[in-house]
């Protein structure tokens, strides 16, 4: 046996090897970006369920993938290329994709065939309580005008250059709804997919950070100060009409949302219902979680350093921050506009809340209310705006799916 | 309903129509193009959640009135039940007092408000109805 010729032959066949081909040094940096988000997910608890599985799939990726020739790759680049080329004898065909790919490969048919965001949001219908939105519907607006972020984002990325389809998917970081923003960049920009994922649960994270300076800035003391009246009690009856007359509304004006609201509501009518209580466990708890594994690592596997590593991602995390501060600026200033029109009974904070990011901006809301005014009680209130935003970011999401799709 | 369908028409027309614009120009917006886009997005959404607003309010306005009536029906009937029992025996005793419902919270340094918050939240965490507790004092740890 030839020892220096064997330990040539190891050499060649590992990964280390390939480091030190062309390219080779992006994959070491997104090892590193991975090791950073790892960090970020677990020390810093940055939307930890899902950043842990996208961080440690971006690393699955970047110590397998070393361009088209690598062969026990757990996600392959090409092989989703020739899926989305019309010219190829592969495209849209998911045979190849199980006949030839990995296992990140086969994970990722879930998030390209839509159902992951989809199962997810079922989970996130049984888990949320509508009864704040139904009691006080003119969250609905708050919820509509925290979409502000969405629209021009989507503007400013077709002044950056980027094609409508892009710009779409781009857009939709700001409705702050991972799933949704998933959703909507499979079905329009599959390959902007891992840098829009990523940007949308980081700022979802930072949602803490980012809101409350722009909140104290766009409102006065007086105004933050403003103690809410108790919403009044909402019927079981009413609970259960709510996701059926929600679903048949939503689904027949913008029937691309159907995917998602269709399963937000079936969701929710599982809670509600009371005659599905299995269900609503089931989808709340285990099938949930299960969809949020297959998620996480499948996305992450979309961060091959040869897609990542461009100045689109730079544009992409910039105007994803630019998308939420202004889906903030525009429930707050509906907010501020329903304070004036109330004579003074609502307070403005809670139109922060209606960006989606369920429970994380109400609690913002919540925390700044208290800062102005101990005694002040905004959670349930900004509950409202903040469901509201779930259903405004999948109406959004609809519409530039059926002009872009 | 007549508002939805108007609405649903108008949207369907509009958002084809910029979708063929969008197609005939390739993938690349151009900026009036993307603007108009925009707008026009925002107005869908906002017009949606306005008409389920409406609907919403619709409902409500209806499950609050079916509650009125119903509550004034159940008044109604423990008025005459009551007129009733009244006078086919003027002297039966009073109702007994809810076991354990009786006696007084002493509270220190808790507004009454907080304090009732309290006990709701221990009764529904203990799951037990409140009448059947019994608090001593709720004081504020400092």
């Amino acid at each position: 046996m030839d020892i220096l010729e064997t330990l040539k032959t190891l050499w060649n066949e590992s990964g280390f090897q390939s480091f030190f081909v062309d390219g080779g040094w992006k994959n070491l940096l997104m090892i590193l970006i991975s090791c950073v988000l790892l960090y970020l997910g677990i020390k810093k608890k940055f939307e930890p369920l899902l950043l842990v599985g996208i961080a440690f799939g971006c690393l699955l990726v970047n110590l397998s993938y070393f361009g088209a020739g690598s062969t026990d790759a757990l996600y392959h680049l090409d092989l989703w290329d020739n899926f989305l080329d019309p010219s190829h004898p592969d495209y849209h065909s998911y045979g190849a994709i199980m006949r030839e790919g990995g296992l990140l490969d086969i994970l990722y048919i879930g998030v390209k065939a839509g159902i992951y965001p989809s199962l997810i949001f079922m989970g996130v219908g049984a888990m949320t309580d509508f009864g704040p939105l139904i009691s006080n519907p003119k969250s609905l607006l708050l919820g509509a005008a925290a979409q502000m972020g969405v629209f021009l984002a989507f503007f400013g990325a077709v002044c950056l250059g980027f094609t409508g389809q892009e710009a779409a998917s781009i857009g939709i970081i700001g409705g702050a709804d991972g799933p949704t923003a998933i959703f909507l960049t499979t079905k329009l920009a599959p390959h902007l997919l891992g840098p829009i994922a990523i940007a949308a649960y980081s700022y979802m994270a930072l949602i803490p950070m980012i809101q409350p300076p722009i909140m104290r800035l766009l409102t006065t003391e007086k105004e933050r100060k403003v103690k809410m009246e108790q919403s009044r009690q909402v019927s079981k009856t009413e609970k259960i009409i709510f996701p059926i007359i929600v679903a048949m509304f939503v689904i027949l004006l913008l029937p691309s949302t159907a995917p998602l609201v269709g399963c937000l509501m079936l969701g929710n009518l599982w809670r509600e219902c009371g005659v599905t209580e299995r269900l609503s466990d089931t989808v709340q708890n285990a099938l949930m979680n299960i969809v949020t594994v297959f998620l996480g690592i499948s996305v992450g596997a979309t961060t091959a350093a040869s897609r990542f590593l461009s100045l689109e991602t730079i544009k992409i995390v910039f105007l994803g921050l630019t998308a939420f501060c202004f889906s903030t600026i525009g429930g707050l200033l509906v907010g501020k506009l329903m304070y004036k029109l109330s004579g003074g009974k609502i307070n403005p904070l809670i139109g922060s809340a209606g960006v989606s990011a369920v429970p994380m901006a109400a609690r913002v809301s919540q925390t700044e209310g208290q800062k102005a005014n101990p005694s002040n009680f905004l959670l349930m209130h900004a509950m409202g705006p903040n469901v509201a935003g779930v259903i405004g970011s999948a109406i959004a999401a609809g519409f530039l799916l059926a002009v872009f799709k | 309903m007549e508002i939805g369908t108007i609405s649903v028409e108008t949207v369907t027309e509009a958002v084809s129509e910029i979708a063929e614009k969008a197609a005939d120009k390739g993938d690349k917006l151009s900026i009036s193009d993307a603007a108009v886009t925009a707008v026009f997005g925002y107005a869908v959404v906002f017009a949606g959640l306005l008409i389920l607003m409406i609907v919403l309010y619709c409902t409500g306005a209806y499950f609050k009135s079916k509650d009125a009536k119903g509550k004034a029906e159940k008044t109604a009937e423990a008025a005459s039940s009551a007129k009733n029992s009244a006078n086919t025996a003027s002297a039966a005793p009073a109702a007994p007092v809810a076991p354990g419902s009786a006696g007084h919270v002493k509270l220190f340094d808790v507004p009454d408000k907080e304090a009732a918050m309290i006990m709701a939240i221990v009764a529904d965490k203990m799951q037990k109805p409140l009448n059947e507790l019994h608090f001593i004092s709720i004081k504020e740890v400092k």
